[in-house]
């Protein structure tokens, strides 16, 4: 046992301390990322071989769009997920701001002023989700549950229950550019990805989402202010689900109210993939990064193999509850000792 | 002028009378141990002077000023930190991180944005767990992997750290392994040495009567006896602590 404790002065070496046996299983044991990681370069590698059509630069972009809108969201939703919140409403709201945002434009707004009108939309959506949880005592998973019901129906009111047509040239134009080979959607998705990663390493705003997730009592004695906490983590969730709405929109080149369905589910999926933790407290923006990456690599193969999408869910649905167990697994190691 | 006076402090919950006017005070430099049952009234006592609960009546002063704090926070900026019972350490986060919760030092970010200052947290962390001889292996690691002696060591630096004139430990060492609980002793016993005021709860007498200058035995919401523990022994706390020197007393 007395083995890895160089770092201790021979007169204390009799006392082992449990943390130098957790850093020895660290160390052997597969952070639940790294797991996610080799299986989607597994898929890609078991692809390109298996098929022609897989590894074509028409196809990799094709990927790269889907994986940069579902990351957008994703990312969002890590946010009340690690300080022990939800966010369901975030497909419904990719659908009311693609639909609010093509509106402003057919009524002639000038593009950026568009875009800021349904940013704001998204603050007041992120606000009203962070007031009903913080002062009101709501249940993050019910409000934001209503909140799917009603901006869904929202962006139906708006739209008069059709997708809205004739937007700028300019935005399908950059929906579909490319620099440096690279698809516009996926720069976007990166200079996000960079600023909340930023945030959730760098600032003490991301370590108390984390102190918060983790023991919301420890964070509280500590003298964090909480309110300010919860506010920033719905607004972001929000905010980001109104970008990719946007860019969802200029993708299609409509603002459509059928947009989204489901995509809340995905978004979660990806988080706790790639090693989010629903108590809270835990999550990357990188892996969540991979966990959709995985999810947008699966669907495109099952696509492209012609394999029927109802098994595609199946296989998904066995994917999240096989990886969250590898994951339980592997803290209980971590943790055991305790 | 005694560092810490508590002064006929009172307060029920509904119907119960918890604290039925407590008297205590606390010198710089001294380990002053609080013991009594289960239920004696113990942690709402503490809890009082670190802000949690506000009182119905009675007098807390730090340093011959009146005190009286509205929140945990209050009570920290006053130089009061506590070690309660469940620790409250955030798993997810790193020693140093768990040291500097809500006071992390910040430094500019290319001149502009305010980061947290991650460098100067590690080696602050590092230096604070050398001078306690604490046995938590790195300053970087998280705490979920960490013992309870480990945890109990983290929630004592960060008290040491921020210089404070009382530190409450509420019962620090009932979750721990034997030799843990030799360390927790020496800490207190260094806190002390640095001119800081400790509170220090618990029940294991053999421990108190190591650890402390003075011994208050709590009965029912009262301090029934104040002595220095060199001048008593286990039977005689017993004899208070359960109530049965009152009842002789009476007797008599
Ligand atoms: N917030 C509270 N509300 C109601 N009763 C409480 C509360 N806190 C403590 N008590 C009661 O006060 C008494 C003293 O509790 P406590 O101070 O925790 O005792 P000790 O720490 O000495 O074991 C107990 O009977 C307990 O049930
Ligand atoms: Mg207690």
């Amino acid at each position: 046992m007395a083995t890895h404790d160089a770092n201790l002065s021979p007169g204390r070496r009799m006392k082992i301390p449990a943390a130098t046996k957790t850093r020895h299983l660290r160390k052997w044991g597969l952070p639940v990322e790294t797991l996610v990681l080799g299986l989607t370069l597994l898929l890609w590698i078991v692809m390109s071989i298996s098929t022609s059509t897989f590894l074509t630069s028409n196809n990799v972009v094709n990927i790269l769009r889907q994986v940069s809108i579902d990351s957008i969201i994703a990312f969002g939703v890590l946010f009340p997920i690690l300080i022990r919140g939800i966010d369901l409403s975030v497909g419904s709201v990719v659908a009311l701001s693609g639909v609010v945002c093509a509106t402003l434009l057919t009524m002639g707004l000038p593009i950026p002023i568009a875009i800021a009108l349904t940013l704001v939309l998204g603050v007041a959506i992120g606000s009203l989700n962070a007031f009903s949880v913080y002062r009101l005592g709501i249940p993050a998973f019910i409000i934001t549950l209503a909140g799917l019901q009603a901006f869904r129906g929202g962006a139906f009111l708006v739209s008069d229950g059709t997708s809205v047509f004739g937007l700028p040239k300019a935005l399908s134009a950059f929906a579909r550019a490319e620099w440096l080979g690279i698809p516009s959607l996926f720069w976007s998705m990166l200079v996000i990805g960079l600023v909340l990663h930023f945030i959730l390493s760098r600032t003490r705003t991301g370590r108390y989402m984390v102190a918060m997730g983790s023991n919301h009592e420890s964070a509280r004695r500590a003298g964090i202010n909480i309110k300010r906490i919860v506010f920033f983590a719905y607004i972001v969730s929000s905010v980001t689900a109104c970008i990719a709405g946007m860019l969802l929109m200029a993708r299609m080149s409509i603002g459509s109210p059928t947009a989204g369905v489901a995509y809340e589910l995905n978004a979660i999926a990806a988080a706790v993939v790639g090693g989010a933790s629903l108590f809270g407290g835990r999550g990357s923006v990188l892996g969540t990064f991979i966990g959709a990456l995985l999810f947008a690599t699966i669907a495109n193969a099952a696509n492209l193999l012609g394999i029927d999408s109802f098994w595609q869910m199946v296989a998904t649905g066995v994917l999240i509850a096989a990886v969250v167990y590898v994951d339980n697994l592997h803290k209980r190691r971590q943790s055991g000792m305790k | 002028m005694s560092l810490l006076e508590v002064r006929s402090l009172k307060k029920r919950f509904g119907a119960v009378e918890v604290l039925c006017g407590v008297d205590l005070t606390l010198e710089a430099g001294e380990v002053l141990a609080v013991v009594g049952d289960n239920g004696a009234g113990k942690s709402t006592l503490i809890k009082h002077i670190s802000g949690v609960h506000r009182r119905d009546s009675g007098d807390i002063s730090l340093d011959g000023k009146p005190i009286n704090f509205e929140s945990p926070k209050q009570s920290r900026g006053a130089g009061i930190e506590t070690v309660y019972q469940d620790l409250a350490l955030a798993d997810e986060l790193s020693v140093g991180a768990n040291i500097f919760l809500g006071r992390e030092p910040t430094r500019r970010w290319l001149g502009l944005l305010p980061v947290i200052d991650r460098q100067r947290i590690q080696q602050e962390t590092q230096r604070l767990i050398d001078s306690i001889e604490s046995q938590i292996p790195d300053g970087a690691s998280t705490v979920a992997g960490l013992s309870g002696g480990q945890r109990q060591a983290v929630a004592i630096a960060r008290a040491l750290y921020w210089d404070a004139k009382v530190v409450i430990l509420d019962e620090p060492t009932a979750a721990l392994a034997v030799m843990e609980r030799e360390n927790v002793i020496k800490l207190s016993r260094m806190l002390a040495s640095k001119g800081v005021g400790v509170i220090y709860i618990g029940h294991n007498l053999v421990e108190i009567l190591e650890v402390a200058d003075r011994i208050a035995v709590m009965h029912r919401g009262r301090i029934v006896h104040v002595t220095r523990s060199d001048d008593t022994t286990q039977e005689e706390l017993i004899k208070y602590m359960t109530g049965y020197s009152e009842r002789q007393g009476h007797a008599a």
